[in-house]
């Protein structure tokens, strides 16, 4: 979304669903994982909207859809390229949307290779590197250099190398019947489909589309994001209302956690983290941040940066120093969650805090994890009860299977019993970029502290200790500002003092900020997230506003405040015409008012209020002030909306369809495999399955998708332990279609081991016609259903855990793991227990001649011809 | 009063029960088109009501892992799984039914009628209610319920209503206090709507036309007819299957329908007898 | 007790003399059944609350007596979820009372075979001894050209999406001025 848009959040809210005329629902299961937000979508169909979901099982989101459409799971960018290429070879595209709102109209450099010409892999790649030079992928620039940098275009879209004509040629393979060959999908199906989409995309008429982790769980999972937004683009649905690309998050405030980063690569705000030999000195981090002649509000991140180092070390960042910019650490390559498991293991980690996660059950490959665990010197655990990540050395399913014994493992563990949403008083960010503050109720009993106090209080004790240190390393953590009131017996230091740092503040006058444009770059503002300033405008918390809904306008603006700028629907401005009228009266969100000389309507507009539509920068104009009056994605360095995109990614600047890393099936449309630039970690502990063309792939001749549950949350640490949920999903199960279960001889009712390279799993079985059996490439295609919620420890209901299935392959852009696709064998039974367990899988390797060579090419061989 | 409809047929529940002036009865519309069988109705109940787990146990009965109405299950998502022809193209078409049943709160409640202790009462909203301090664990109302509704709670000895006969509530306590039942309240796709029961019955039949002019031809309304065997009930549902598919009786019958026809003639025989006893006095004076 | 009141108490009294001679009204209700209320009327205050579950962000109303959650509902006012909650939200408010809570720091020492309480603040002081001796042993001052690093990868936190923004604001400032780099959480996943 980032890449394409400019921001990386939902770009419109829940309750604007039921503007839709239609609504795609893929790689979601949203009544079940988002029951509640779901009634906007009931909402809709009751106003008329039709519903589709396309999903490889038929779930309780499809009962309720008007059309159900089935697809092989790790096929949706050949669904959706086929859908891009019904667009633009029927020329349905909106045009003057497309023509002034994004990239189309850009000539792509000459030496620009496409996956159509190489035969799956874009120009630049290098094999050894295992990754692209994207050089070859840049627009082709002006001669001589005009002053505004910009590429040179072709507003008829017809030159050979402008980006719409690329497009087209990109997917132009993608038919309906190449669709039905990759995914299974039933040609009619998918154009019913088709027709749906674009004939609700129009001036009048608009389709949201809503996608969940069943996109970015694969190791092309932004690129499915991506083809998302190049369609939603070309038939104009971005910024307008019952538009827009909805993504569902799945914990209370995951966006916010991105936001405000708990995440390696990340700085609040979306600065990135310094790495070193880029950003080594605050200029050079800066100049990464926004190119010369950049448009838009990144050109500001001096002031952003400057005020976040203020916020954190106040007196002690000074011009002088660079603003203190040297005490931030330097990050080289990878260091997400999944190497640092592998690190673990390695010896390379000594010490680790998990704080409301269950990696042991919720991540992928979860003996990965416990062996990393294991190999700790200690482990800090903070939840509610006793979950598997914490009591992984005594009953975790190494110590059945002998390969790890409880007295050789080392780990000391701390568990810390954490407070409840109740006890508490903090902010959540939801899905929909609302931040809604969450009162106190009561206090917490016993040892049980808020995160705040824990991490308040350690970096007190830390301060304290280290107070008479002259190491230069400490002088970061003695002048942090980390004197927030506390209050109450325990000491809890006040959350509303940390919003109100986050918000910032005029050094000066002591004034909260309102905005941040009203950050400056000379060290008079401090403020922690400049996306959140605004949060405590005029000192008054915004995100604990509580207007009733029934109160206000459908937009509810005084309920919470929602970043940026307490804007609901982004990139609003393209709600209108270029020249600031609305598409059509029906489809009216925020337009030009001449009289006024701002723009107006029922959202605050995604632009700068004052400038009109018809607005050109002079080429002396800088950052907003250098956004022509009709360029929407004020956030991009061009303000379009990229449907190609020259740089951001490091797979590619179109998404190709490409097996999963794990596949019974051959890529139909190219020699390569797999993506290319997919990320490995080829090693003993992280086996992979054999893929076409590599021999004995039918040892693994099924695919299955993990998921969740309505009645169960993630790793089940908030529900397995509750008796009210326990009971309403009481049981580890697997779902299979009756072909499946007559051709393994599985019995509804009883059990089955599911087997890949990594481990087998037991599960009940659920035979049902819910599953379908797809053709594919004319073969029968059987997909196992697995959700995750289970784990062998705690709560009222355990059972085997369906993540300790996969393997470790990652996106390169965001290193998220391939957890919804990957193949596998299921027989019917129990699994064997104990060391049996180790030779029973062993066998399956044996069998399917696994290596740690397996899976990890980068380019695809050429195929042996048959013996 | 006893009249001719206060054990079966049409009536108004609460008067019939002889409230002089009560507010208007209320109950359930369960519009099961619109659930998506989250099972939010299940729990919200449990938690207002403080009903025990009721076994965790996997089923294998689609995603019904709670099996039946019961003493500790008052709401009861179904779950039925269907696959026909679709009727344009004939295509193979999967179905998913969703559909929360609960007590019906019947205009004739056999029940009620059958409870020797008092503790099964009409109240004031034409609701049917156990009082746990009155009820004795007998059971006759077990067997008296058409629907299978209500039933005694197994337990350990002393745990909260052990051995007591419960059932649906329609949440009284929260009645008193202007408030929707827990299970409406959760319901996020209202597909449980709590109201005064006329203005249900309204809505029942304005979905079931829209449903109709929409081509679903197979929605129907259930129990919302007062001239049913129960005399109508207070929980309505629109249904999109037959009743037997989601495991409701077709044609449930209060099973006390016959005793006032029985007193009746119970009344006639003994008027009989006490008449011949007279005439037979008369008669033999000489 | 009068004895009218004593008699009007009496059911069978009540049914002959009220309009329910059925006895299946009003002449059948106990005194606990006419002193009924529902329990939140009784609490004493409504504290307004956010579900911690999914990121749809249903509004919820907390109802406290006693200083104990007695009740968790929808929050009707709430523009987005309009009072309503899917059965993780309907089952918050055992999620917070209920008995599998732990409330005492554990410790299992290394090669341990069971937990032992450790007090809180002691517990505290030795995570601090270890993230200092982690953060020593990790310790990386530049790379192999001489670029300054100021960084340690000695130790790693994972975890962030179910907890508040203020205190996630935390752990990253905090990680970070110690130079912890290795910060992750559900999104990564």
């Amino acid at each position: 979304m980032g890449t394409s848009f400019g921001r990386g959040g939902a770009t419109s809210f829940l309750q604007d669903l039921a503007n839709a005329d239609c609504i795609v629902i893929q790689g979601s299961n949203m009544a079940e994982c988002h029951p509640v937000g779901f009634q906007w979508v009931m909402e809709a169909k009751a106003r008329g909207a039709r519903v589709i979901h396309v999903d490889p099982r038929f779930t309780r989101t499809s009962a309720l859809a008007d059309a159900h459409v089935p697809l092989r799971a790790g096929s949706d960018i050949a669904f959706l390229g086929g859908i891009v290429n019904y667009v633009l070879g029927n020329g349905l595209e909106f045009r003057e949307y497309v023509e002034r709102y994004t990239n189309a109209s850009y000539l792509v450099g000459a030496d620009f290779g496409d996956t159509e010409d190489l035969d799956g892999l874009f120009s630049g790649f290098d094999p050894q590197a295992r990754g692209y030079d994207p050089t070859t992928w840049q627009y082709e620039a002006q001669t001589p250099s005009v002053g505004d940098r910009s590429p040179v275009t072709d507003p008829t879209l017809t030159h050979p190398r402008c980006v719409f004509q690329i497009l087209k040629r990109h997917f132009a393979r993608y038919t309906p019947e190449m669709v039905q060959e990759v995914c299974g999908t039933p040609k009619e199906l998918f154009l019913e489909v088709a027709r749906a989409w674009t004939e609700n995309s129009t001036r009048d008429r608009t389709t949201c589309l809503v996608y969940s982790v069943g996109w970015t769980h694969h190791s092309v999972g932004v690129q499915y994001i991506r083809t998302g937004a190049i369609l939603q683009l070309l038939l104009g649905n971005m910024g307008r209302p019952g538009g827009g690309i909805l993504a569902l998050r799945g914990h209370a405030s995951i966006q916010g956690s991105t936001d405000i980063p708990t995440l390696y690569n990340l700085l609040p705000g979306y600065l990135p983290m310094p790495q070193v030999g880029v950003h080594d000195e605050l200029a050079d981090y800066l100049g990464a941040i926004a190119g010369e002649g950049q448009k838009g509000y990144w050109p500001h991140a001096d002031a952003y940066t400057v005020s976040l180092l203020r916020a954190w070390w106040g007196e002690a960042a000074t011009a002088d120093n660079d603003w203190a910019y040297g005490y931030l650490p330097k990050i080289s390559g990878d260091h997400s969650t999944y190497q640092q498991v592998l690190d673990m293991i390695d010896g390379k980690i000594l010490g680790y805090f998990l704080v409301g996660e269950n990696p042991a059950v919720g991540s992928a490959h979860g003996k990965l994890q416990r062996l990393g665990m294991a190999n700790l010197e200690w482990l800090v655990v903070r939840d509610f009860s006793l979950i598997e990540s914490a009591t992984f050395w005594r009953d975790g399913p190494e110590i059945a299977t002998g390969e790890l014994r409880t007295a050789d493992i080392g780990t000391e563990v701390f568990f810390f019993p954490a407070a409840a949403h109740t006890e508490k008083e903090g902010t959540f960010t939801n899905t929909q970029r609302l931040v809604q503050w969450h009162h106190k109720a009561v206090e917490p009993a016993g040892d049980q502290r808020s995160d705040l106090h824990f991490y308040f209080h350690l970096g007190r004790i830390l301060r304290e200790r280290l107070r008479a240190s002259t190491d230069p390393r400490d002088r970061p953590l003695l002048d942090l500002t980390w004197d927030y009131p506390t209050s109450g017996p325990t000491a809890e230091p006040s959350a509303e003092a940390v919003l109100a740092e986050i918000n910032g503040v005029d050094r000066v006058t002591g004034r909260p900020l309102s905005s941040f444009t009203e950050m400056k770059v000379d060290g008079s503002t401090a403020g922690g997230c400049w996306i959140y300033t605004g949060i405590f405008a005029d000192g008054i918390n915004q995100a604990a506003r509580r207007k009733p809904g029934q109160e206000q306008s459908w937009v509810a603006p005084e309920w919470g405040w929602a970043w940026p700028a307490n804007r609901r629907t982004l990139y609003n401005r393209a709600s209108a015409d270029p020249d600031g009228r609305p598409w059509s009266e029906r489809k009216a969100y925020v337009w030009w008012d001449a009289e006024q000389g701002r723009w107006t309507g029922h959202d605050v507009p995604d632009c700068v209020a004052t400038t009109p539509p018809g607005y050109r920068p002079t080429p002396e104009a800088r950052a907003e002030h250098r956004l022509a009056g009709d360029d929407p994605f004020i956030m991009q360095a061009d303000g379009k909306g990229w449907l190609y995109a020259a740089k951001g990614l490091l797979d590619g600047p179109l998404p190709t369809h490409y097996e999963p890393a794990e596949s019974p099936f051959r890529n139909p449309l190219y020699s390569q495999q797999a993506s290319p630039a997919r990320q490995i970690m080829a090693r003993q502990e992280n086996l992979s399955n054999p893929s076409p063309p590599e021999p004995h792939s039918e040892v693994f001749p099924y695919v299955f998708t993990t998921y969740r549950l309505t009645e169960h949350h993630t790793a089940g640490a908030m529900s397995r332990y509750l008796p009210y949920l326990a009971e309403l999903q009481p049981e580890m199960f697997c779902e299979v279609s009756p072909a499946l279960a007559r051709e393994r001889g599985l019995q509804h009712g009883g059990w089955a081991t599911i087997a890949t390279a990594r481990t087998a799993i037991e599960a009940r079985v659920l035979v049902t016609d819910r599953m379908a059996s797809l053709t594919v490439q004319g073969k029968a295609l059987h997909q196992v259903g697995l959700p995750y919620h289970w784990g062998q420890g705690g709560g009222l209901c355990t059972g085997d855990s369906a993540n300790d299935l996969l393997g470790l392959t990652l996106d390169p852009n965001v290193h998220i793991q391939e957890s919804k696709a990957s193949s596998c064998d299921i027989r019917p039974g129990r699994r064997p227990t104990g060391p049996a367990l180790l030779r029973y899988v062993e066998d399956y390797r044996s069998r399917a001649g696994i290596t740690t060579a397996t899976g990890t090419s980068a380019v695809t061989p050429p195929e042996r011809a048959a013996p | 009063m006893i009249e001719d409809n206060s054990l079966f047929g049409p009536v108004d529940a609460a008067p019939n029960a002889g409230d002089v002036a009560p507010p208007a009865r209320v109950g359930f519309f369960t519009d099961t088109s619109v659930c998506i069988g989250c099972k939010a109705c299940e729990v919200a109940c449990k938690e207002w009501n403080g009903i025990p787990e009721d076994g965790i146990n996997l089923l294998g009965s689609s995603y019904d892992n709670t099996g039946a109405l019961g003493a500790s299950t008052w709401r009861h998502v179904a779950f039925i799984e269907q696959t026909r022809p679709r009727p344009d193209d004939g295509h193979e078409q999967v179905r998913w039914l969703m559909s929360s049943d609960v007590c019906k709160h019947c205009t004739h409640a056999a029940c009620l009628d059958v409870c020797p202790t008092g503790a099964l009462f009409r109240t004031e909203f034409g609701t049917v209610v156990v009082q746990d301090d009155v009820c004795n664990g007998c059971g006759y109302c077990i067997p008296a319920c058409p629907f299978g509704v209500i039933d005694q709670r197994k337990g350990p000895a002393g745990d909260r209503n052990v051995g007591l006969a419960q059932k649906c509530t329609l949440c009284y306590d929260r009645l008193l206090d202007d408030a929707t039942p827990a299970c409406a309240t959760a319901c996020p796709t209202e597909s449980i709507q709590f109201g005064e029961l006329d203005e249900l019955r309204v809505r029942a039949a304005r979905r079931l036309e829209a449903l109709q002019n929409a081509g679903r031809s197979e929605a129907r309304l259930y129990g919302e007819d007062p001239n049913d065997g129960v005399g109508g009930s207070g929980s309505m549902f629109l249904l999109l299957d037959e009743p037997e598919v989601y495991g409701l009786p077709p044609d449930p019958v209060v099973t006390t329908r016959d005793v006032m026809a029985m007193w009746r003639r119970a009344a006639l025989a003994g008027g009989a007898l006490v008449a011949g006893a007279v005439i037979c006095f008369l008669g033999g004076q000489p | 007790m009068g004895v009218r009141t004593f008699l009007g108490s009496w059911p069978v009294y009540r049914q002959l003399t009220g309009g329910d001679l059925l006895g299946r009204g009003s002449a059948a209700t106990s005194p606990r059944t006419a002193a009924l209320e529902p329990r939140t009327a009784g609490a004493d205050r409504v504290v307004k609350s956010i579900c911690p579950y999914c990121a749809v962000g249903c509004g919820q109303n907390v109802y406290v007596k006693d200083e104990r959650v007695i009740q968790i509902e929808g929050d009707p006012d709430s523009p987005i979820s309009r009072g309503r909650l899917c059965p993780k939200g309907s089952a918050s408010k055992q999620l917070v009372t209920g008995s599998a809570r732990e409330q005492h720091v554990l410790y299992r020492r290394p090669h341990g075979t069971q937990w032992e309480r450790l007090d809180l603040g002691t517990a505290m002081e030795m995570v601090a001894d270890r993230v200092l001796d982690a953060r020593r042993r990790g310790w990386q001052d530049a790379d192999g050209h001489g670029r300054a690093l100021r960084r340690t990868t000695g130790l790693a936190s994972l975890g962030g999406a179910t907890l508040d923004n203020e205190e996630n604001y935390l752990i990253k400032k905090l990680f970070t001025a110690l130079g912890a780099i290795q910060i992750e959480n559900q999104a990564r996943i």
